[in-house]
């Protein structure tokens, strides 16, 4: 395939990818926004008006950027999960498999419908924000970057969880027992510097610590962890779960009998 | 002239232990309309699946004008449209998006792949369902809709997997029509079927899979010919020379056994008769079976099935 060919394939899957979550957008942009808003009721204006400052910032503001976060994460994960475990439900993964693109533009397909979702979403809890509290920016750039490089990783994550998923139970229980636990103790309502020292060594070894603190960064311009960690570890995350995606889908797992 | 397939040697062992295939031969040339036929579960779907990279192969090799699925995939794949055996496409999307999109993953823009979606699916009578969701359609159109999917990237190979099965006669009337039209236009087409009628009335060239077993590949006027006579087998008092019998062949296998083959057309009055005049005594007679003929019982079953379903 010339790569003409190979990125109006990309094209295509990306175009499904957009047009699958936007045609269901009550249940994919909808409740984030709900979410996001009821948070700010009961942290921002019930519980975080008596927690004061954390951080240096007043609660709200600390805590916006770490569910900004949050609302990408679980959205980029779950779209590819989803949206691949369906096709293989269907069938219709094997338009995909029976034409001539390379395993690399499916997995780049996927991933970034993922990621449009994400940040998609990720604008929406943004603009909701902005109804109840002011938003700083920092550093634009490190925004960009840790989003993007966050909702791939995530992306990847529900990809390789649909490729092994039998069944729509097996997309929902990584979520439900991994995902979300260590979103919440990943230091989007609390900078862990709070935490006794014990507990401070184990959060480092949550990715999603580096990924919220180096995004508060962005907007706040602290953070408990180095930036460079930070990106060390998103791209490490990224190479590994890249290379083992490819390396299934090559070997056909959960797709070729 | 190029071969649009060539497979030798093979053999698909599944997860569990099942062997499908095992060790098959197949050629088809450009051009030609082939038919693969067999009963159900003869492993027909298996070796479509192969050909078109949706099942994993234990050993042998595919190769698609040439080039070799291990080697050159993206080419192969590039030469083959599908049409398989049981629906897959996405239910929610509607007719356009699929077809557009299934052009996409084979390299064609968006604005040609529009053109092509509106030609196939007027062909096909569905450009009024062009809006409507896949999960809308009725079988026949479901399986219509697939064929137009599979032409979108105008491919030099059709490999259809029982497209007519569970289809109603006049639709499957239309599809015979619309089929042999793409032949003429010089596409490859292979079908699997398994309705003796249906590759009679279609293919050329026909290749018969039995247990992961190809048991006949031949042209179908051979077929045809070879299945028009039986033979029978008489145990007689023993004789020395073989008897000369009018319009009939026979063999005397030994001196108590005489082998006839009869056509359809031919009545076995006729020996029994040219026996006596020759003072041959029968004491039993019996049909020679092989397992080409028995296989033919339940194909030729299968056939006449679609012919009383078409009254
Ligand atoms: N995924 C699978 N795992 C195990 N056995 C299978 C699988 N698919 C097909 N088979 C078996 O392989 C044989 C051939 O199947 P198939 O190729 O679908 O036959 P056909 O298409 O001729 O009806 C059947 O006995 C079937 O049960
Ligand atoms: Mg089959």
């Amino acid at each position: 395939m010339s790569s003409k060919s190979n990125f109006i394939a990309l094209k295509s899957i990306l175009y499904k990818e957009i047009n699958r979550f936007m045609r269901i957008w009550v249940q994919t942009l909808v409740p984030p926004a709900i979410t996001i808003s009821l948070y700010f009721v009961i942290f921002g204006e019930l519980i975080g008006s008596r927690i004061g400052q954390m951080g240096g910032f007043d609660y709200m503001s600390f805590i916006v950027p770490g569910l900004i976060m949050m609302s990408v994460i679980t959205n980029s994960y779950s779209n590819v999960a989803s949206s691949f475990f369906s096709a293989k439900w269907q069938r219709n993964v094997e338009e995909m498999l029976v034409a001539p693109v390379p395993n690399w533009v499916i997995v780049a397909g996927y991933v970034g419908g993922g990621m449009a979702r994400g940040m998609l979403v990720g604008t929406i809890v943004t603009l909701v924000s902005l109804l109840f509290v002011d938003i700083q920016i920092h550093n634009i750039w490190v925004i960009i970057a840790t989003v993007s490089l966050t909702s791939a990783t995530f992306a990847l994550g529900g990809l390789i969880n649909a490729i092994f998923a039998g069944s729509f139970d097996d997309i929902s229980i990584i979520p439900t027992f991994i995902l979300t636990p260590l979103t919440y103790l990943g230091g989007v309502f609390y900078s862990i510097s709070l935490l006794p020292d014990f507990w401070q060594g184990v959060s480092h070894l949550n990715p999603i610590v580096y990924m919220v603190n180096a995004f508060r960064y962005g907007f706040l311009g602290i953070s408990d962890v180095s930036l460079t960690l930070a990106f060390s570890v998103l791209a490490a995350f990224i190479i590994t779960l890249y290379t083992i995606a490819m390396t299934l889908i090559t070997k056909g797992i959960g797709l070729r009998s | 002239m190029n071969n649009a397939l060539e497979i030798s040697g093979l053999k698909k062992v599944y997860k569990g232990g099942f062997t499908a295939l095992k060790g098959i031969d197949l050629t088809v040339k450009q051009g030609d309309f082939f038919a693969l036929l067999g009963p159900n579960g003869a492993g027909k779907s298996t070796t479509i699946g192969i050909i078109t990279s949706l099942v994993n192969k234990t050993a042998g090799s595919v190769k698609v004008f040439g080039h070799d699925i291990d080697k050159e995939l993206e080419q192969a794949k590039s030469y083959l449209g599908l049409v398989p055996q049981e629906f897959n496409f996405n239910q929610f999307e509607t007719l356009l998006t699929i077809l557009v999109n299934q052009a996409g993953y084979y390299g064609v823009e968006r604005s040609l792949a529009f053109k092509r979606a509106e030609k196939y699916l007027k062909k096909l009578d569905l450009w009024d369902k062009r809006n409507d969701a896949g999960r809308m359609l009725s079988g026949g159109m479901k399986r219509r809709l697939m064929i137009a999917r599979a032409l979108m990237h105008e491919p030099q190979v059709l490999i259809l997997d029982e497209p007519t099965a569970g289809v109603d006669i006049e639709l499957r009337r239309s599809m015979w029509i619309f089929l042999r039209e793409l032949n003429k236009q010089g596409i490859t087409i292979i079908l699997t079927t398994h309705y003796l009628e249906e590759a009679e009335m279609l293919c050329r060239n026909i290749a018969i899979i039995d247990s992961g077993v190809i048991v006949e590949d031949t042209d179908m006027k051979s077929l045809l010919s070879k299945l028009d006579q039986e033979t029978i087998v008489f145990d007689i008092d023993s004789i020395t020379t073989a008897p000369q019998l009018d319009e009939f062949t026979c063999r005397l296998i030994d001196d108590h056994t005489l082998e006839v083959d009869v056509k359809k057309s031919q009545l076995i009055n006729d020996i029994f008769s040219q026996l006596n005049g020759q003072n041959i005594n029968v004491r039993s007679m019996r049909n020679k079976s092989n397992r080409l003929e028995e296989l033919f019982v339940s194909l030729v079953g299968s056939g006449q099935k679609v012919k009383q379903e078409s009254k």
